[in-house]
């Protein structure tokens, strides 16, 4: 799982491999540090935002041993919608509620819609809509889809999703 | 020097197809060793019959047979009555009955001749017992030119991929279709004018549901999900959506995007609809082309494209397949 932290380090000599080493005892793969030594906070600390893939449940162990180094840990949990999708819906999108098909995607809570295109020819004509959905992981993606085809059956609207990369 | 003599049911487009291409190709034939005499051509107006192998020039100015039939013999009658060694059944497809193709195969294999076919709808409803027959009686059933046309892809996962797991195939089996879809994304015109336009030119049929409602697609998914992967499914059992839902203003958002929408017909999820493509992919081809990606253990991802319809081109699958026959039958009688 893909998860960010905010740190906090002393602006003393040392505290940045100080903070990445309870990481490699835990086997979390880094994959970006970000060192902001000119946003030193009021307290005088400098902070540090990391992405690392890692095993959720060592995240609390992790923690422990950051804080005590004397590392204090801001923020730690999943990073947020890692996957997104672009699907074009054809039909009577918005006099469907188009707001109600958005929003059966967005209360998942782990899914949402980022970008909408409408096109609308004319009044009683077939209206056209793109919409990207982000969500948290590839499964979340797939689920989302499931939500959108089977709202999209209820509305009678064409669902024209992406061809997969890879054989299923 | 082999001797085979062809009889050739159907002669509609691509039974025309088939005397010109066995016409213009009888020199190369001959030097590969195989002497094909066609012996009898049938439509559903005669039968012509010459032993020593038709005339083609003869009757390839005909439309029908009406004006140059040597007999009254039609369909099984024929077929079942005529000393060949192999039939090619190029009779008009029926995706619900399979006939009149289905009787002709059946008479064909029973009585111990290769079937070679461009002829979907026989295949689409008894694939399974049309096979037995065939092998009952010692006999090969050949069917390249139902999928793709001349696009290699059941003898290029048969024989060329033989030894990879395939995983999956999906593609684009409409070259009507993925016309009409080019020609409303280039032109941002609607479906109705793309396919008059397509009519006009003799790409679609004056009746253009069976192409544009995705039944021929899903036929093509039926044969290749029974002949490459043993799913021993009907034509009941696909997922079809047709493109006749299609907007241009859908083809210009995903445009905008880099997608291209293309009808995609896939097996094994035995599905077709109207897909988003990245413009980049490969299978994303334009005009009446049709393509698929081949999807293996062990050499990843296989694309082919190329002509999925046209007299010639049929008939070139056709001929690929009457040849790979006699091939196989020599490196059979080697071992």
């Amino acid at each position: 799982m893909r998860l960010s932290m905010d740190l906090e380090l002393q602006d003393v000599p040392g505290q940045l491999l100080l903070a990445l080493q309870p990481l490699k005892d835990n086997k979390a793969n880094i994959i970006s540090v970000v060192h902001h030594r000119d946003r030193k906070t009021p307290r005088g600390t400098i902070p540090v935002r990391l992405v690392v893939e890692m095993d959720r449940s060592k995240l609390d162990t992790i923690k422990n041993q950051l804080k005590s180094s004397g590392i204090s840990v801001v923020r730690a949990g999943e990073d947020r919608f890692i996957e997104a999708v672009s699907v074009v819906l054809v039909g009577h999108v918005l006099d469907s509620d188009l707001g109600d098909t958005v929003s059966r995607i967005d209360s998942t809570g782990f899914a949402e819609v980022m970008d909408l295109a409408l096109t609308m020819p004319g009044v009683n004509e077939p209206s056209s809509a793109y919409l990207k959905i982000r969500a948290t992981g590839k499964t979340e993606i797939q689920k989302a889809l499931g939500i959108l085809r089977q709202v999209c059956r209820e509305k009678k609207l064409l669902v024209i999703e992406p061809i997969e990369a890879e054989a299923v | 020097m082999r001797d085979v003599k062809v009889s050739l049911v159907g002669y509609g487009v691509v039974g025309h197809g088939v005397v010109d291409v066995l016409n213009r190709k009888k020199k190369m034939l001959r030097e590969m060793g195989l002497n094909l005499k066609l012996i009898s051509v049938s439509d559903h107006t005669g039968t012509v019959l010459a032993d020593e192998g038709i005339n083609a020039e003869k009757i390839l100015s005909e439309r029908t047979l009406q004006n140059v039939a040597t007999s009254d013999m039609k369909g099984k009658e024929a077929v079942s009555a005529i000393d060949s060694d192999l039939v090619i059944e190029v009779t008009p497809t029926n995706i619900v009955h399979g006939q009149p193709g289905l009787g002709h195969m059946e008479a064909a294999l029973s009585s111990g001749k290769h079937v070679v076919t461009s002829n979907k709808g026989p295949l689409v409803v008894s694939y399974d017992r049309l096979k037995k027959l065939a092998e009952d009686n010692g006999v090969m059933l050949k069917f390249e030119a139902t999928v793709g046309g001349t696009m290699p892809l059941i003898s290029l996962v048969e024989r060329t991929l033989c030894g990879n797991t395939i995983y999956g195939i999906r593609g684009i089996f409409n070259g009507t279709c993925n016309y009409i879809l080019t020609r409303m994304t280039e032109e941002g015109i609607p479906y109705t004018h793309a396919l008059s336009e397509a009519q006009d030119l003799g790409i679609a049929e004056a009746d253009p549901s069976y192409d544009v409602e995705g039944v021929d697609t899903a036929g093509k998914v039926v044969i290749l999900a029974n002949a490459l992967f043993d799913m021993n499914i009907k034509y009941s059992d696909v997922d079809v959506t047709g493109i006749t839902g299609v907007t241009p203003e859908a083809l210009a958002l995903a445009r905008k995007r880099g997608y291209a929408i293309k009808l995609i017909g896939d097996v094994p999820a035995l599905t077709v609809r109207p897909t988003l493509v990245p413009m980049d992919s490969p299978i994303a081809v334009a005009g009446t082309l049709n393509s698929a990606a081949i999807y293996t253990d062990l050499s990843g991802t296989i694309t082919v494209t190329g002509l999925g319809a046209g007299s010639i081109e049929t008939a070139s699958a056709i001929l690929s397949d009457i040849i790979s026959i006699y091939r196989t039958k020599q490196i059979d009688a080697i071992f």
